[in-house]
Order: C-alpha cells, then sequence, then structure tokens
C-alpha cells in the first residue's frame, strides 16, 4: 500500500507541471496585459514595470523563471498590488478559503448523509419525497439566490447573526450554510441511491434472515456500501466548494482568495492567478489522492498492490 | 444442468417494445417528470413568445423610462419595474431567452466534444485511451473559474460565443461516461458479434456504440442544461456573462440580489423563474433517467 | 401421528403492482415433520422461494400482502407475529441460506463479523467467546484453518467454500428447520454433491428439518425425503420422492421427469419439454392453471380448478385426471 500512495504521490508531480505550463500560457493568450487597464502609462514606466515582473524577457525565459522561482517558493509579484507579493495574499486568503470550504463540506456531508439515508430507509414514503424534494430544490436554488435570502432572513429580519466580513464564528455560518446547502442536495441523491442499492441487496436479505434488528442492519451492512458513492463524490465535492467558494466570498464579503482569482484573471495579474491555479490544483489532486486511498480501505474487494 | 426452461411470455416476443417505446411508458407514469415537463414547456414557450407579445404592447426590455423608477408589482407592471424604469416582467422573459439559449446550446457543444472524445477514447482504448484520460485528469484538476474567465475573456462577451466558452469547459464529465460506456460495451458479444461478420470500426462506432450509449448521454444532456443555465447566471453574477443591456436571468439576480432590501421583487421573481427551470429541469431529468434505466427499482 | 414441526396451511402471498394483482402464492398448504427434508421443486416463478421467504416473513410488504393463511411454528401463527417476535426465530429457531452465496454475504465486513454477530444477538454472548465457537462451526462444515480464515473477507473464498460459510451462518445456533433456497444452483456439479452432503450430515447430527428449494430434479432425488411439485403458485402434486418419482400423478410433474436427459435411452432423439410457457401470474387462466400446456386436459380442466386427489401412499396430485393417468 505505501508503494501505491508513493507512486501515485510521485505521479503528481508530471501532471503538477503540465499543468503548470498549461495555466502559464493559457492566460497569457487572453489578450491585453496587466498594464493596459490602468491609465496610460509613460513608457518609461512602462518599461521599468516590464522589467520589475520581467516581462521583456522572453516568453520560454519567463516560464523557466517562473518554474525555478516556484520550486523555491517564490509565487512572484502581484500587478495589481505591487505592495505585496503574491505568497503573502495567498498566506491571508487561503486560510479563510480553505476554512469555509471546510465547514460547508462538513455541513454538506451531515445534512445529505443524513436525508439520504433516511430517504433511501423509508423509500417511497412521505420522508422520502420530502427529502428528496428539498434537495431538489436545494440543487435547483443558486448560491448567489440562497445566500442573499439567507442574509435577509437571519441577519436583516432576525438580528441574529452577522450579514458579512469574517473573525467570529459566528461569521461562519451564513456563508457556510450558503455553500453547504446546495452541495448537501447532491450528496443526499447520491447516499440515497447507494443506500438503495444497498437495501435492496442480497445480504441484506441475509442479514434480516438471521434476525438482525433493523438499526443493526443499517449501522453494521448498509453503511459501508451505501455511502462508497458519497466518498468518490468527495472530490468533485472539494472541487465545487472550491469553486463556489468565488461567489460566496462575493457575497458575504468573506476574505479568500476567490474573489481574488476573478480580478486577477480579469486584471492579467499573471503572478497571482498562477499562483491561485497552482494552489488549487495541488490542493485538488491531493485531496483526489486522500479520496482513492480512503476507498481502498473501505472497499476490501480493491487491490493496491 | 437445470431442466426448466427459461420461457420468455410469447406476448413479448411478439410485440418486441423497443427500449425507447418502453421508457415513454415508464415516463408518462411518472406524474411528477411529466408535470415538470410541462412547466418546462410552458416556460420556454413563454419565453420565445413571450418578448414578441409583449412587444405588440409596447414593452421591451431596454426602454427606460428615469422618471418613474422603481415601482413595486402593479397592473402594467406585473413584475415591477427596477431602478431605471425597465418593465421586469419583459426582461425576465428575455432573461430566460437569453439563459435557455445559452444554457441549451453550451449543453449541446459540450455533449457533442464529450461524446467524441470519449467514443474514440474508449474505442481506442490502450494507450490512446490512456493518454487522452490522463489530459482530461489534467483538465479536471484545472480550476473552472479560471478555465471558463480565460475563455470568456479570449471569446469576449457576446452572447453567440458564451456558451462556446461554457461548453467547452463542461464536456470532460460527459467524455468520461461516454468512455466508460464505450469500454464496457466494447466487450459484449454482439460487437464481438459484429467483428466476426466484418463489420467496418467507423461502422461499429456510429452503429452499435453510440446508439446505445445514446441512453446515458441523452439523460446526462438534459441535467447539463441545467447545469450550463446555472453557470452562465454565475458569470453573470461576477459580471462576466452577456453584456448589458442584454439581460439574462443571472444578471437580473445579480441586480436583484444588491438592492433586494429596497427592492424586493428584482429578487425575487427572477429567483423564483429561474429556480422553478432548475427544478423541473432536473426533476425533468431524473425522470428520464429512471426510465430509461432498464434495472429500474 | 406425532405433531409436525411446522404447518403452513392456505398461504397465500399477493402482489400488488402496476400491471394487477400477482398471485405468487396462491394456496400452499404443507406440513414438515421433524427431521424430514422436503424439497419443493419448480419452474421459476412458481412460487417456491417466495412461499418460503413467507415462511419467515422476509418478503416485502408492502407491495406483498396475505390475504389468508398461517404458518404454524411451536404453537404461534408466524404470519401474524410482529417483526420484534419474528427476528427471534429467524436465524435462531429457522435458518435460510440462498442461492448466490457471493452476493448473500457482505462484502465489506469481514466472514468472523458475519458469523459473531449471529451468536451475539441470539445467545447474548460477546463476540470473542462467539468466535471461538464460530470457528468450531467452520471446522465443521469442512473449512480449512478456520482460525485463520475466519478474518478474510467473503471475496477471498471459492463458491464452494462461501456456501459453506452460509451453511455455517445458518447452523450456529442450531436451528430446528433450515430452508435451503436453491443453495447449489450457482455451483459447478462436483461441489453440488459435496454440500449436498453436508447439509444431510448436519441435518443429522443436529437433528434438524430442511426445505430444500430447487428445480432440478436431480437433486430432489438424491436427497429428500418427500416433494412438492409446485405450478403457478400452488402445490400441485406432494408425497415421497420415491413414490413420486416411480409414479408420477400430475401431467406437468411427468412432463418434468420426461424433461430430464437421459444417456441412457438410445431411442430418444429431441430433448423433450413442456411444449407452451409458464402463466402470468396476474392473469391466471380460468380453471386449472396448467391446462394450456397438458396433454391430458379435458373440457372440465379448463373451467374448474381440480380437487385434491388422495392416493394409498401419501401421495396426492391436483389433477382431474389424476386418477385415469396415474
Amino acid at each position: 500500500m505505501g508503494h501505491f500512495i508513493l507512486g501515485r504521490v510521485l505521479g503528481l508531480i508530471p501532471t503538477m507541471f503540465v499543468i503548470i505550463t498549461l495555466s502559464f500560457f493559457i492566460i497569457r493568450l487572453a489578450p491585453g496585459s496587466p498594464f493596459s487597464s490602468e491609465k496610460a502609462l509613460p513608457p518609461e514606466v512602462l518599461k521599468d514595470l516590464q522589467e520589475k515582473y520581467g516581462f521583456d524577457k522572453g516568453l520560454w525565459a519567463q516560464y523557466i523563471g517562473y518554474v525555478v522561482n516556484l520550486c523555491k517558493g517564490d509565487l512572484g509579484l502581484s500587478t495589481k498590488y505591487p505592495q505585496r507579493s503574491v505568497n503573502e495574499i495567498i498566506a491571508i486568503g487561503f486560510p479563510v478559503t480553505m476554512t469555509l470550504a471546510a465547514v460547508a463540506l462538513i455541513w454538506a456531508l451531515l445534512l445529505g448523509v443524513t436525508a439520504g439515508i433516511v430517504g433511501a430507509v423509508r423509500q417511497n414514503t412521505i420522508w422520502d419525497y420530502g427529502a428528496m424534494t428539498a434537495a431538489m430544490l436545494g440543487i435547483s436554488i443558486p448560491t448567489f439566490v440562497f445566500g442573499p435570502l439567507l442574509v435577509l432572513l437571519f441577519a436583516l429580519s432576525i438580528y441574529i447573526l452577522p450579514p458579512a466580513g469574517w473573525g467570529t464564528w459566528r461569521h461562519i455560518i451564513l456563508p457556510g450554510l450558503t455553500l453547504g446547502t446546495v452541495r448537501a442536495a447532491y450528496i443526499a441523491r447520491l447516499t440515497r441511491a447507494g443506500m438503495l442499492e444497498v437495501v435492496s441487496s442480497d445480504f441484506v436479505r441475509t442479514a434480516r434472515a438471521k434476525g438482525l434488528q433493523e438499526r443493526l442492519i443499517i449501522w453494521r451492512h448498509m453503511l459501508k456500501g451505501g455511502l462508497l458513492p458519497v466518498v468518490t463524490y468527495l472530490g468533485p465535492a472539494i472541487s465545487f466548494m472550491m469553486v463556489g467558494s468565488v461567489v460566496v466570498e462575493k457575497i458575504f464579503s468573506t476574505p479568500g482568495i476567490g474573489p481574488y482569482l476573478v480580478d486577477a484573471t480579469t486584471n492579467r495579474d499573471y503572478f497571482l492567478v498562477m499562483g491561485i491555479v497552482v494552489l488549487e490544483s495541488t490542493f485538488l489532486l491531493l485531496m483526489n489522492l486522500l479520496v482513492d486511498i480512503a476507498y481502498g480501505y473501505l472497499d476490501p474487494r480493491i487491490q493496491y498492490e | 444442468m437445470s431442466t426448466s426452461a427459461q420461457n420468455l411470455e410469447p406476448r413479448e416476443l411478439i410485440e418486441g417494445t423497443s427500449l425507447w417505446q418502453d421508457a415513454w411508458k415508464r415516463l408518462r407514469k411518472n406524474r411528477m417528470a411529466l408535470i415538470c415537463g410541462y412547466i418546462v414547456t410552458g416556460i420556454i414557450l413563454s419565453c420565445v413568445v413571450g418578448p414578441f407579445l409583449m412587444a405588440l404592447w409596447g414593452y421591451d426590455y431596454q426602454s427606460q423610462n428615469l422618471e418613474y423608477g422603481a415601482h413595486s408589482p402593479s397592473l402594467t407592471h406585473w413584475f415591477g419595474t427596477d431602478f431605471f424604469g425597465r418593465d421586469l416582467f419583459t426582461r425576465v422573459l428575455y432573461g430566460g431567452r437569453v439563459s435557455l439559449l445559452v444554457g441549451f446550446l453550451a449543453a449541446v457543444v459540450s455533449a457533442t466534444i464529450g461524446t467524441l472524445y470519449g467514443a474514440v477514447s474508449g474505442f481506442a482504448g490502450g494507450r490512446v485511451d490512456a493518454i487522452m484520460m490522463r489530459i482530461v485528469d489534467v483538465l479536471y484538476a484545472l480550476p473552472y473559474m479560471f478555465l471558463v474567465i480565460i475563455l470568456v475573456t479570449i471569446f469576449g462577451r457576446r452572447l453567440e460565443l458564451v456558451f462556446i466558452a461554457l461548453g467547452f469547459v463542461g464536456w470532460l464529465m460527459t467524455a468520461r461516461i461516454v468512455r466508460g460506456q464505450v469500454l464496457s460495451l466494447k466487450q459484449q458479444e454482439f460487437i464481438q458479434a459484429a467483428r466476426s461478420v466484418g463489420v467496418s470500426d467507423t461502422a461499429i462506432v456510429l452503429r452499435h456504440l453510440i446508439p446505445n450509449t445514446l441512453g446515458p448521454i441523452i439523460i446526462y444532456f438534459t441535467l447539463t442544461v441545467p447545469s450550463m443555465i446555472l453557470q452562465e447566471a454565475f458569470l453573470s453574477f461576477l459580471g462576466l456573462g452577456v453584456q448589458e443591456p442584454l439581460p439574462s436571468l443571472g444578471a437580473l439576480i445579480n441586480d436583484g440580489a444588491n438592492q433586494m432590501v429596497v427592492f424586493w421583487w428584482q429578487l425575487v421573481f427572477p429567483g423564483t423563474v429561474m429556480a422553478l427551470l432548475l427544478f423541473s429541469l432536473n426533476f425533468l431529468g431524473d425522470g428520464l433517467r429512471d426510465a430509461l434505466d432498464p434495472k429500474m427499482k | 401421528m406425532t405433531q409436525p414441526l411446522i404447518s403452513i396451511r392456505e398461504l397465500h402471498t399477493h402482489f400488488r403492482t402496476d400491471d394487477g394483482i400477482v398471485k405468487a402464492v396462491d394456496g400452499v398448504s404443507f406440513d414438515i415433520a421433524a427431521g424430514e427434508t422436503l424439497g419443493i421443486v419448480g419452474e421459476s416463478g412458481s412460487g417456491k422461494s417466495v412461499t418460503c421467504l413467507s415462511m419467515l416473513g422476509l418478503v416485502p410488504s408492502p407491495p406483498a400482502f396475505f390475504p389468508r393463511g398461517e404458518v404454524l411454528f411451536d404453537g404461534l401463527d408466524l404470519l401474524q407475529l410482529r417483526e420484534q417476535e419474528l427476528k427471534d426465530v429467524r436465524g435462531d429457531k429457522i435458518a435460510m441460506i440462498f442461492q448466490d452465496s457471493m452476493t448473500s454475504l457482505n462484502p465489506y465486513l469481514t466472514v468472523e463479523r458475519q458469523l459473531t454477530e449471529v451468536l451475539e444477538i441470539h445467545r447474548g454472548i460477546s463476540r470473542r467467546e462467539a468466535r471461538a465457537q464460530c470457528i468450531e462451526m467452520l471446522e465443521m462444515v469442512g473449512i480449512p484453518s478456520p482460525e485463520k480464515r475466519i478474518d478474510q473477507y467473503p471475496h477471498e473464498y471459492s463458491g464452494g467454500m462461501r456456501q459453506r460459510v452460509m451453511i455455517a451462518m445458518a447452523l450456529l445456533c442450531k436451528p430446528r428447520l433450515l430452508i435451503a433456497d436453491e443453495p447449489t444452483t450457482a455451483l459447478d456439479v462436483t461441489i453440488q454433491a459435496q454440500i449436498l452432503e453436508l447439509i444431510d450430515e448436519l441435518k443429522r447430527e443436529l437433528n434438524m428439518s430442511v426445505i430444500l428449494i430447487t428445480h432440478d430434479l436431480g437433486v430432489i432425488a438424491g436427497t429428500t425425503d418427500r416433494v412438492a411439485v409446485m405450478y403457478a403458485g400452488r402445490i400441485v402434486e406432494q408425497g415421497s420422492t420415491e413414490a413420486v418419482f416411480a409414479t408420477p400423478c400430475h401431467p406437468y410433474t411427468r412432463g418434468l421427469l420426461q424433461s430430464i436427459p437421459r444417456l441412457d435411452d438410445p431411442t430418444v432423439e429431441k430433448l423433450f419439454a413442456i411444449p407452451g410457457v409458464p402463466p402470468d401470474l396476474s392473469a391466471l387462466p380460468r380453471g386449472c392453471p396448467f391446462h394450456p400446456r397438458c396433454d391430458s386436459v379435458t373440457d372440465r380442466c379448463r373451467v374448474e380448478y381440480p380437487d385434491i386427489v388422495q392416493f394409498g401412499n401419501g401421495q396426492w396430485s391436483v389433477c382431474w385426471e389424476a386418477e385415469a393417468t396415474a
């Protein structure tokens, strides 16, 4: 198993390489330059700026320079925020986004798995229909509708939660709920589908024939198999969290890196964009690896040599 | 080994319901899916025909009436008006049109690219397949937002091209699914039978493989459309969607959200329409999946 | 006559479906005495599995319902028992094993977990104590190195071994009745014989009764004391295995026996198959359900459901022509 993990981790490196290269060149495909949105700059200033960021060198030279710096851990300088290095910006923003994503994910799992189990075990009853319709609603209401609605409800009508900002545990609730509830809907449906397959399986029939109580059957026999689809979904779920955080952070003015990504791309702030892209991709790949390992633990039939 | 015969009912042997007829029958029985089907059709019709009707009565989506300003729903303005005095009802109809168009076209683009890519990859197998799937994995790991934004900035924010950008980024999942299907179909005996009779590879892909993957493709398509509509809405929310003054539901919601405290109707109406549309499309897609799945519970 | 161990009287198991009411079991009665093996034979869809699942309340209801009938065991009617009370019977006094051991065992749990839980529930002992007994049981059913293999997962066993595990699991509480639903259908012929022998041995050792469900007459011939032939949800013939095989009194039974391919009869050129198809259980024909396929059919058969015709040796058949054709 250890060999397998090592192999996969090493395999990540070429993938990362490709990602870095791709993003490096893709972002330069977009027309315009980092400085074109500014008011017209006098040519000497422009030349200085180009030098500072290394844009005066050839494309390949820039690329190699970037990779070298990357290995040293230096993500470059931001063109939009000249006083700050990309490392700084990310160091502040990334943990925030991570916390938000984690909270949202935990909430999504709690809500979704419970709803899914209820729906599967009480199939075709009012519980099932209720849970699944709620899940459907969750999928159909975009975060940027849900978020403001929550704010309207909890912050502006009843003043119990702050509508925006960051800092205390209270500030995490609304953004977390917004981001997580939509994913909860997907997880609920997945759980229900997975559990349904298990519910009608032969080995559950055997468990009943042995005289086990329903609760024990659910807990011991059904969960492991039934939740496997959810585990596979964790990978995409995390990536959705990161994407969705962009919108949620905008709504709630959360100081994460989501909004930075959008702005930086629009502003052609090359290094900042690269930094965020590289970081997020690495994170995602690692998460996917973890999920695969977890899956291997849960399903004894999977062989990893 | 055994002595009993596995007999089919003679009825089934003679009448042979095809997979599609069977599915249609099942779909019809699913009341919820039918209702949602009607809702979707209703919304589509309204958005296609509605604006023309409204124009007849003198409403359009961009004429402003600055003195009038924003007003809550009234008899002349069913959904109220916005800050510039524009009739919200007409704007929602137009917005629905745009969202539906973008969503549908983006789904078509993504389904086409995905199907072809997945079919080729699955059918080719071996190293070609491995490489193609690696590419998909890499693209998958790239942050979605980043790709979409780049593509939109490259293609510009014109309506005609936004959906291409969306479609370009969304085909990955379809490709994976189609490839999976093709891989499992490849092993099946009817493919081997076709080969043994001398059917060419292209014919196999076109005549046998793709029709048999149509089921999941269609299902995935109906589920991609709402997803694309949502994506477009996200883009509009971030200020990157179709350009003003052409409305899309996402842009309308964005405006509405910013002013919801004062002008609640600007959020509620477009929001409800979008939620209704997405909800019905998703339910319909679900119903289709249940109907087409032979292993139905 | 001694009290039978279990008595099924007029069992009806019907299903409400979109296409109407499916009468999977439509009036089945039989007794099982202590220590005897009853074989239930019939085609797919004849109702043999549903009958036994109904006995233990393992048929999902809804959509199933039981308009009539009783299952008398230990002075109680199992059909009237609530889920709570049924749990005490299942696995403890009546045990059931199923056809496909690969899907009938939980792939995510070790064999040990699936065995010990039976004892934990029914005997209230700890998992550690249960483990020792389970290892003994595995030994009894012929699993080599049971102390090591008990910690493995089902997919690490071969088909025959898995079936033995199922048997072990069923017999842990020394039930009085073992229901075996097609226990050998998914196995190779040689393994089949081993498993059947095993069941026979254990039956004698533990003094239990066995219901053996199968569609394979060869299995019936070798191992059962009595046999019940089922068709379209009813028993059409019943009697001692010897008698039924020697002198079948129902056209269906005769047809089944004739369909067995024989190597020793050179005059047979074509394999015999009973013409026609089994009936739609939601739209049974009038009269005798077998009449569309019967070679001795009369007008009466088409309209009236036949009475039971008893023969001296305890054999009975449900056919208007039973005496004529016996």
